[in-house]
Formats: C-alpha cells, sequence, structure tokens
C-alpha cells in the first residue's frame, strides 16, 4: 500500500518515468521514509513501555552473584530491555560491579545494551525483513555473551581501577512509575529520540535513494561481496567513528547491499556501528586501565569480525 | 533552604535538567540552591546508575529522567 503511494506521487504527481534514474531514486526515498518513520513511532513506543518495568537497579538485582555462562546470557537478554545511555556507563559500571556483578556478566550487558537497540532492530527490520533482524538480534546477544565470558575467564579485575572497588554505593529510592506515567514518559521518550534522529535518517535514506537510483548494479560485488576477505575487518574498522549516526548509516548499508555487498560483511559494519564507539571508550576510560579497555574492545571486535565470516561463509 | 543536586556527568539531558531545576525554583518562588553534581564519586554513593538524577535535600527522586519544570515543581 505504501509501495503504491510512492508510486503515485512520483509517477503520476511529478510524471516521472518509472525505471528513470530520477524517478527510482525519488520513489525510493518517499517509501522508505514513510515506512521507517511509521515504524520507528511505532516500535519506540513499545519499547519505551517495556522498559519503565527494567529500571537498572532492577537488572542489578537480578544479575547479582550470578555465575559464569547463565549470567552472561542473562545479562546479554536484559541488556535489551534495560534503557541504556552511553553517558550512565559508568554509574551503571561500578553500581553492578559493587553488588557482586561479575566483571564478565557486566560486560556481556554493556556489548549487549547498545546493540542490540531498538532503532537498530527497527531499521533492519523495515528495510531488510524480519530475517536480517532476527539474525542481528541472535548474533548481537550471541557476541555479548561469548566477548563477557572470555574477559570473565582472563580474570581481569585487577585492570578495572582501583577506586572502583571502593566505592560505596547509596541506596536510591526511586519508587516504581504508574501505568499512567509510564505511557506519559514513552510519548514524551518516543518525541524526543524521534526528534533527535529524524535528519539522521533522512539523510540516510537520501543517500541510500541516491545510490539505489544512480550506481550500476553489482558496483560493490567486487570490493564488497563475499570473494574478498578483507571486506568484514575493513567494514569493522569504517563502522567505529559512525556511532551518532546508526540511524542514518543502515540505509545507506542497505542501498550498499543491493549493489552487492554481502550479509555478513552488512552485519558486522552494522555491529561495528552500535558497539564499537570512542565516545563510549572515553567514557570508560575512567574506570578500566588501559589493558582492560584494549581487551574488551579487541574481544568485541573480533567476534564481530567472525559473525561477518560465518554469514559470508553460509549465506 | 533546600538544596536541589543534578546528577549527571555532563551530557546534553544532564545540562537541560539543570536548567528546567533553575526554571522551577523561580517560578515556584520558593527558596533553593540547585548544585551541578559532576563527579562520579557522588553521583555513585546515591546509588543512581541512570543519569540524570535530580535529589532533593539528600533524596534522589528520580534518575535516567528529563523532567519538565512542572514535574520538578510537584517535587519541591
Amino acid at each position: 500500500m505504501l509501495k503504491n503511494f510512492a508510486d503515485y506521487i512520483v509517477f503520476n504527481l511529478f510524471s516521472l518515468k518509472p525505471g528513470s534514474h530520477l524517478g527510482e531514486a525519488l520513489d525510493f526515498f518517499i517509501y522508505d521514509t514513510i515506512k521507517i518513520f511509521l515504524l520507528l513511532t511505532l516500535i519506540i513506543y513499545l519499547v519505551a513501555i517495556i522498559r519503565s518495568r527494567f529500571p537498572p537497579e532492577k537488572t542489578r538485582k537480578i544479575l547479582s552473584h550470578k555465575r559464569e555462562y547463565v549470567g552472561n546470557v542473562m545479562a546479554a537478554l536484559l541488556g535489551i530491555v534495560t534503557p541504556f545511555c552511553s553517558c550512565s556507563a559508568v554509574p551503571l559500571f561500578i553500581g553492578f560491579l559493587e553488588s557482586g556483578v561479575p566483571l564478565g556478566v557486566t560486560l556481556s550487558f554493556l556489548i549487549s545494551s547498545p546493540m542490540v537497540n531498538e532503532v537498530a532492530l527497527v531499521l533492519l527490520w523495515g528495510l531488510f525483513g524480519w530475517k536480517i533482524a532476527l539474525i542481528y538480534v541472535g548474533t548481537g546477544l550471541l557476541v555479548a555473551i561469548i566477548s563477557g565470558i572470555i574477559i570473565g575467564r582472563l580474570r581481569m579485575e585487577k585492570y578495572v581501577e582501583d577506586y572502583v572497588w571502593e566505592m560505596q554505593v547509596g541506596k536510591s529510592e526511586v519508587k516504581e512509575p504508574s501505568f499512567r506515567e509510564t505511557l506519559y514518559y514513552a510519548k514524551d521518550y518516543t518525541l524526543g529520540l524521534l526528534k533527535k534522529i529524524w535528519p539522521y535518517v533522512l539523510i540516510g535514506v537520501g543517500v541510500g535513494a541516491f545510490i539505489h537510483g544512480y550506481a550500476p548494479e553489482d558496483f560493490l560485488a567486487k570490493y564488497a561481496g563475499k570473494d574478498n576477505p578483507f571486506a568484514v575487518p575493513l567494514a569493522v574498522v569504517v563502522g567505529v567513528p559512525l556511532y551518532s549516526n546508526a540511524a542514518g548509516i543502515i540505509p545507506i548499508v542497505h542501498a550498499l547491499m543491493e549493489k552487492g555487498m554481502a550479509v555478513g560483511t552488512v552485519l558486522a559494519f552494522m555491529m561495528a556501528v552500535t558497539a564499537l564507539s570512542f565516545p563510549e571508550a572515553v567514557i570508560l576510560k575512567n574506570v578500566m586501565k588501559n589493558r582492560l579497555l584494549a581487551v574488551f574492545f579487541g574481544t568485541v571486535a573480533i567476534a564481530i569480525i567472525m559473525v561477518g565470516y560465518l554469514f559470508n561463509a553460509i549465506l | 533552604m533546600m538544596k536541589i543536586e543534578i546528577l549527571g556527568t555532563g551530557c546534553a539531558k544532564c545540562r537541560k535538567l539543570y536548567e528546567n531545576a533553575l526554571d522551577a525554583v523561580k517560578q515556584s518562588g520558593k527558596e533553593a540552591e540547585v548544585v551541578k553534581v559532576e563527579e562520579i564519586r557522588k553521583i555513585v554513593s546515591y546509588g543512581v546508575m541512570s543519569t540524570p538524577a535530580l535529589v532533593v535535600d539528600g533524596v534522589v527522586k528520580t534518575s535516567g529522567k528529563l523532567l519538565s519544570p512542572e514535574e520538578i515543581i510537584g517535587m519541591l
């Protein structure tokens, strides 16, 4: 139905020719923009309601003194529903460790929380279909679980800044919001987030539409196709500095995939964009010594690269 | 005098909450001092895990939320 609407505007109202570069690009732009904003509004609102039921205090209680494996799996899953902003990463890290959440379990949470987020999920679902969205969620959780287990095994507690272990975390008595308050905050949150990301989405869809309409078919197949072994690591390296623009990146990547970028490379790229970021590294430097920080980012990067190779091999 | 503390490590939301708190005090006409707390150790000592948080006279009222001036007035 949306497709017909976009077709009608472009080919009837603007009388552009189907199959022309401008016509195809504009059609793509209108269709994708409407679809993405409808999905974003709906999903962000629903996720905001679910999230209000899982404040970090509750998550911490659940994870406290959990063992390896079970703890890592639960931490990665809770990372999806617990609201998280990288500016709160430090108090969260200290709060978790102080209440007896193991280091590896805490890190599983810190990896999954930004990576498996609602914006990435909506865009993947809307543009790539539910299969790719599910694969992204599944492998994202796996990366978080495995990286957390590995770092936990390395016994790196001594590379956490010393003061963290001496902290006394006070009791906070924030009461749970009523359902009415929850709906109100969910609305507020949705509008706030949409306001923040809409320019990136528009720019992303615009660039994507341009590639869709003007770039020749398969022009990326040679460089970013399955046969180039360097495509996956390169995608990860390029993805790291793009953090703040996750909403704008996915529509571009979608168009790149159409032009021959392999699925595994696409997944690795998106995970790098969401999970590895410079600002987060700078923030975590407050609580981690260099060695732990390097191991943390190194492990996650390697896990993401493996996911990329795996899906390039099987899909 | 009432003491309002805004806990946060300097993100955009924290700055906005600080401004809203100043607004709330002005509108309500109450005598209160509004302070920013940016030191991470102090933030954690309040038991707060998501910022920004609003503390009135040493009691954490909300965390991880950007409140409007009207909402803050309701908590004073």
